[in-house]
């Protein structure tokens, strides 16, 4: 199930977004994603569809691939489209039951779910195109200039690097832990949806005790290589904006600029607006 | 930095209990032990479960402090706080559970950490890198995610995250205990590759007798005390002392010490299969 969730997957090609400096993509996404709440009409969406569409064909990752991320959110856009469709009052273009559909609920609900869609396959991207390590950095930068946690920029990143280093392993451990629980004949997979939860008990509290011992284990080996937080740290990677994250920039201010300035064209286009 | 004498590790009467719950009574983990390493020497400490091996290793790298007497590593001793990291530096750890010391999502970053925290400028992190990992011949797997790598690769990656900080002595606390007898061969290649070709001053703590038959000396620890030390023959034959606290004797010393018992006529101590070899053959 975990498996089909593409947000926050590494998917390596080797384009030139994947090589783009973090910082870079973080700030990108961030500005694009406000954007999409400032746009208020058609041509502003066309414009961020088009720009999603063209950074899409740059980064060579099969465009399924981005496709299955919606997927997983179907129902949230789906509650979001019925919704807005149902509950808008306005001029009534239709009408089943007690329920009515507006033209401004058709207008609002196709907004809502094209902005959603756009959303997500905008982060995925970011996601998508970097590995966790070059995000983690990135963000380390990114928070320094976040007023109150700001402080505990290094700290922030460096629970985030150690959660994903233990992902695997912990996993794994679960992994054991099931298979030696199962071997003593612990039941999974039938049950009612509490006893199921009930049994997951003989997990989580070895998989705990365990992980309190490796943070406990990580610690001394930690210190004991004199780490001694952020103050006079440095980094063997050290991140660098080169001359396609300048360009990047430069896209990212005419993207800007662009979606802002759609806000004042008012061209009724296919439906009126 | 220490010219007057060229001891590495000095540990001077030095006696460590664990802190108990009241109403318990204190044990002692370590009683009056003292002993001194000199630079470039390969020192093995054995002892069983609880004979303080452990605790031993803890207290060279500044992990623990101890109760009585002074630990000196490098002439600097580990009581005086202003010196923790400069110990740290120069006395490297590596720890038993390969997975719970590495650090870093990737190979070389993990490698990295180390000289990252002593603050070491950006290029020289780097050359430092390639070369801990050349020394370990892990090159190949440097921008490899450490949970898709062997125990004994992963332990091989600790030395060189340990080698990356440039230390004088590397303290390995049991690195071979958890490891399948091909990675325990791996990480023994590389830690008397090490001692050997680069002159690193070795303690390894173990409770492998066969991993410590090339040391220079060998310390035997029992109940937290000091019971034997000497060079790697001189303990090995003692084969009775030896069991009467729970150790094993190589696999050929205990032969040799079987058929001398049956009056099998063998000279000299035998460690290796191939010493056992030349003495068998020279029988009449």
């Amino acid at each position: 199930m975990l498996k089909d969730v593409t947000i926050g997957q590494y998917y390596p090609t080797g384009s030139l977004i994947h090589r783009l400096d973090p910082r870079t993509k973080i700030l990108f996404t961030t500005a694009f994603i406000v954007m999409l709440f400032l746009i208020n009409n058609l041509w502003g969406y066309l414009v961020a569809f088009l720009l999603i569409a063209c950074v899409t064909l740059i980064t060579k990752i099969p465009v399924s691939y981005i496709i299955r991320g919606i997927k997983g959110l179907v129902l949230i856009i789906m509650l979001t489209v019925i919704l807005n469709l149902f509950m808008t009052p306005g001029q009534v273009i239709a009408s089943i039951g007690p329920l009515s559909v507006t033209l401004e609920g058709l207008k609002t609900a196709t907004f809502m779910a094209t902005r959603l869609i756009l959303l997500v396959v905008g982060t995925s991207i970011m996601t998508l195109t970097t590995s966790p390590i070059d995000l983690t950095d990135g963000m380390e930068w990114c928070i320094r200039f976040i007023p109150l946690v700001r402080r505990y920029a290094h700290e922030l990143s460096m629970m985030m690097s150690i959660a994903l280093r233990f992902i695997p392993t912990l996993m794994e451990e679960t992994d054991w832990i099931m298979k030696a629980q199962k071997a003593r004949g612990a039941n999974f997979e039938t049950g009612s949806l509490l006893s199921r939860a009930k049994n997951l008990i003989p997990i989580l509290v070895p998989l705990f005790i365990s992980a309190f011992r490796r943070a406990d284990e990580l610690a001394t080996a930690m210190e004991a290589r004199c780490y001694r937080g952020g103050e006079n740290r440095t980094r063997m990677k050290q991140l660098i904006f080169v001359k396609a994250d300048y360009l990047s920039f430069l896209v990212m201010v005419i993207m800007i600029a662009g979606l802002v300035g759609t806000r004042f064209i008012a061209i009724p286009l296919l439906f009126p607006v | 930095m220490n010219s007057e004498n060229k001891m590495m590790i000095k540990v001077n009467k030095v006696s460590y209990s664990y802190p108990v719950q009241s109403g318990q009574e204190a044990i002692n983990a370590l009683d009056d032990v003292s002993f001194e390493v000199k630079k470039g020497e390969f020192v093995g400490i054995i002892g069983h479960n609880g004979s303080g091996k452990s605790t031993l290793s803890k207290l060279l790298n500044a992990i623990i402090l101890p109760i009585q007497g002074d630990v000196l590593i490098n002439g600097l001793n580990t009581k005086e706080e202003t010196n923790v990291w400069a110990i740290r530096q120069s006395a490297g750890m590596v720890f038993q559970n390969p997975d719970n010391q590495l650090v870093a999502t990737i190979v070389e970053e993990d490698v990295a950490f180390g000289p990252e925290n002593l603050g070491v400028p950006p290029l020289e992190i780097r050359e430092r890198v390639d070369q801990a990992l050349a020394v370990v011949e892990m090159q190949t797997y440097a921008r490899q995610k450490p949970h898709q790598l062997s125990g004994g690769q992963k332990q091989r990656i600790a030395i060189a995250g340990i080698l990356a900080m440039e230390p004088d002595c590397i303290i390995f606390d049991e690195p071979t205990a958890m490891l399948d007898p091909s990675g325990r061969r791996e990480v023994m290649e590389t830690i008397k590759k090490l001692n050997r070709d680069k002159n690193m001053t070795v303690i390894h703590v173990t409770h492998y007798m066969s991993e410590i038959i090339n040391a220079d000396r060998i310390i035997v620890m029992d109940q937290g005390k000091i019971v034997m030390q000497g060079q790697p023959a001189e303990i090995f034959t003692q084969v009775e002392a030896l069991k009467k606290i729970g150790l094993d004797v190589p696999q050929m010393t205990e032969l040799a010490y079987e058929l001398k018992k049956e009056a099998v006529n063998l000279s000299g101590n035998i460690l290796s299969i191939d010493e056992m070899v030349e003495a068998l053959c020279q029988l009449k």
